[in-house]
């Protein structure tokens, strides 16, 4: 086991060296020039050759790309994510503000999303064809096609403008405003939430209805156990493994989601960063909030392929 | 869930012999909400193809005297802040989506189900090139890449494209290459090997038919996703050039006319809901048609 999670560490690092590199070399190969951008940004009217060309000799863009990777693989090991192109702010700075707000805006989604979805699907399963499975596979049906940012509009419209019961967007530290961040947080949680909740409810519905057609659900009843002991010990268990790969699953999405999210929200978190520095063009930023995505994304995976060992003790690691 | 059960191989002494088109249709038909969905599909496909026909108005035409008109008899779903007509916008926006998904679905189709054809079946070095660059792409949720790919390529539909189509390669090439390494192991390929078959004939005379039916419905479930991404990236103003109706930035410019004008958010939001939901039902009505073992997996 040891053996296994040490092979599959290293593999995660071989990946998350590979995916910066991705974006390092596909953001410079693409068409398109923060330098250009910032010229046009700041409306400089008298820019000539040179000037670029100093621009670029500032931000290292001058130097062959392999190297430019190499420097800035080099930094980030000694925690510099560089300056902002377009800012000249240090990056490090903006991320470490900005990374707190959207992990919690995120973890809150994602954990109280597999709350509510894994047990909705038990029960689902368990009343398979009464009228609460039928509203609630319905609802996920819905879920999993409602695009978020519309929902999150309507949300707005309707207890935001129209019944005033909460504010319409932004983001406040629990520590400063308990109540006012909860209050603030419930859209933009319930947006990000309603896609992965879906999916994990229609997951767990369905590996659930699975399980209990086995036989050893058929003999743990007929030794007389009571409904709740044979549903969580019995058929949950042994119905988790694909509920644990989408959850994997759902770390991606929800951060896809935040990036959506948080602009319809106006939460100052990393997803709007990601947006504005796309559009900007400003690499040192877009390079530091992909390697943190990478890294969620990452961890998850190797977090499911353990828990698969540990839910399953069938599944040996060579 | 339809809980019919079919007759497999091993039962057909006993079940009388049904051709698989009737089989077929028969369980795909089965679900009220598939019917549903295929008729909506119809629908915007008809409307897509017609748009010019059948929206009242030119969805680009500015007609400054009738600014964001509420619903009213001239203008179903009222005007924009300039004018236009929001049902003709959507109606023709039916168009750009719809043709974003389809090319958008077909292409990561056709090079991801080659990659991971490859990559499952020859093994080895590929294999492993193959895989984890797979891996690596999908470290960043589809709408991320296609955000920094659509950014870095400019505006345009075409660049949507290119930038929606790297994202969903690696969910085929997966998928075939999962596909592909449990097929392989059949005798019947073991046989055709032992006769002499190349690999080509092998891959294409067998690995692609028998994977066909997983494809087939994922495709129609990754239409669903890829308009939904579509829409996302026009919400976020990437991609597609504004005058262009594409339903994701129609909801964007509805926003700030929230309070007063719901409907200009509200409506092009409706359709792409309405698009999706019909690709996932018919999705899945094909998934307990063509190959019921993938239910709980997609």
């Amino acid at each position: 086991m040891l053996a296994f999670i040490i092979r599959r560490i290293i593999l995660a690092i071989i990946i998350l060296i590979l995916a910066t590199m991705l974006v390092f070399f596909g953001m410079r190969f693409l068409p398109g020039d923060p330098i250009l951008m910032v010229v046009t940004a700041n409306q400089q009217q008298e820019f000539n050759e040179e000037y670029l060309l100093e621009l670029r000799h500032q931000h290292g863009l001058d130097k062959p790309i392999i190297v430019q990777y190499f420097n800035w693989a080099v930094d980030i090991l000694q925690g510099d994510f560089g300056t902002s192109i377009l800012t000249e702010r240090p990056v490090a700075e903006e991320i470490f503000r900005r990374l707190p707000i959207s992990v919690h805006v995120a973890g809150l989604a994602f954990v109280i999303g597999h709350l509510l979805g894994i047990p909705a699907g038990v029960i689902c399963a368990i009343r398979r064809g009464k009228w609460l499975d039928t509203v609630i596979t319905t609802l996920a049906n819905i879920g999993i096609t409602v695009p978020n940012f519309w929902l999150g509009i309507i949300l707005m419209y309707i207890f935001g403008l129209s019944l005033k019961w909460l504010p319409i967007m932004g983001y406040t530290s629990p520590f400063d405003d308990f109540w006012l961040s909860t209050k603030q947080l419930v859209m933009p949680v319930i947006c990000l939430i309603i896609f992965p909740l879906a999916g994990v409810t229609r997951q767990a519905r369905s590996s659930m209805l699975d399980v209990l057609h086995q036989d050893y659900i058929r003999t743990a009843w007929s030794k007389g156990l009571r409904e709740r002991v044979i549903v969580i010990k019995h058929a949950l268990k042994n119905g988790l493994i694909p509920i644990v790969t989408l959850a994997g699953m759902a770390v991606a999405t929800i951060i896809g989601g935040g990036v959506i999210i948080e602009t319809v929200f106006n939460i100052p978190g990393l997803g709007r960063l990601a947006v504005s520095s796309v559009i900007s063009q400003d690499y040192p930023y877009v390079q530091a909030i992909s390697l943190f995505v990478a890294v969620a994304v990452v961890f998850a995976n190797l977090i499911v392929d353990i828990a698969y060992g540990w839910i399953d003790p069938r599944i040996r690691y060579e | 869930m339809a809980k019919k059960k079919f007759s497999g191989i091993g039962t057909q002494e006993i079940a009388p012999r049904v051709s698989e088109f009737k089989r077929f249709r028969r369980v795909f038909l089965s679900r009220g909400l598939v019917v549903f969905g295929v008729v909506v599909i119809l629908i915007f496909i008809i409307v897509a193809i017609f748009a010019p026909f059948l929206a009242p108005y030119d969805p680009y035409m500015p007609d400054l005297k009738a600014r964001l008109s509420q619903p009213n008899s001239t203008h179903l779903l009222g005007t924009d802040s300039v004018g236009r007509d929001t049902l003709s916008r959507i109606i023709h926006g039916t168009r750009t989506s719809l043709m974003i998904g389809l090319i958008v679905v077909s292409v990561a189709a056709i090079i991801g189900m080659c990659l991971g054809l490859i990559a499952g079946y020859l093994g080895g070095w590929l294999y492993q090139i193959i895989m984890r660059s797979v891996d690596v792409v999908m470290t960043f949720p589809m709408i991320l890449l296609a955000l920094v790919i659509a950014a870095m390529l400019g505006e345009g539909i075409r660049n949507v494209i290119i930038a929606l189509t790297v994202g969903l390669i690696p969910v085929y090439a997966r998928l075939m290459c999962g596909q592909v390494l449990a097929l392989k192991e059949n005798e019947y390929i073991l046989a055709e090997k032992t006769i002499g078959a190349s690999n080509l004939r092998i891959m294409i005379g067998h690995l692609i038919p028998n994977a066909l039916p997983t494809l087939i419905v994922v495709m129609t479930m990754m239409l669903g996703t890829t308009v939904l991404a579509e829409a996302g990236l026009s919400f976020l103003g990437i991609g597609i050039e504004p005058p262009t109706p594409a339903w994701g930035s129609m909801v964007n410019d509805g926003r700030q006319y929230l309070l007063t004008h719901p409907v200009l958010s509200f409506a092009p939001g409706f359709a792409i809901m309405l698009l999706v939901f019909a690709f996932n039902m018919v999705g899945d009505g094909l998934r307990d048609a063509l190959d019921p073992r993938l239910r709980g997996l997609l």
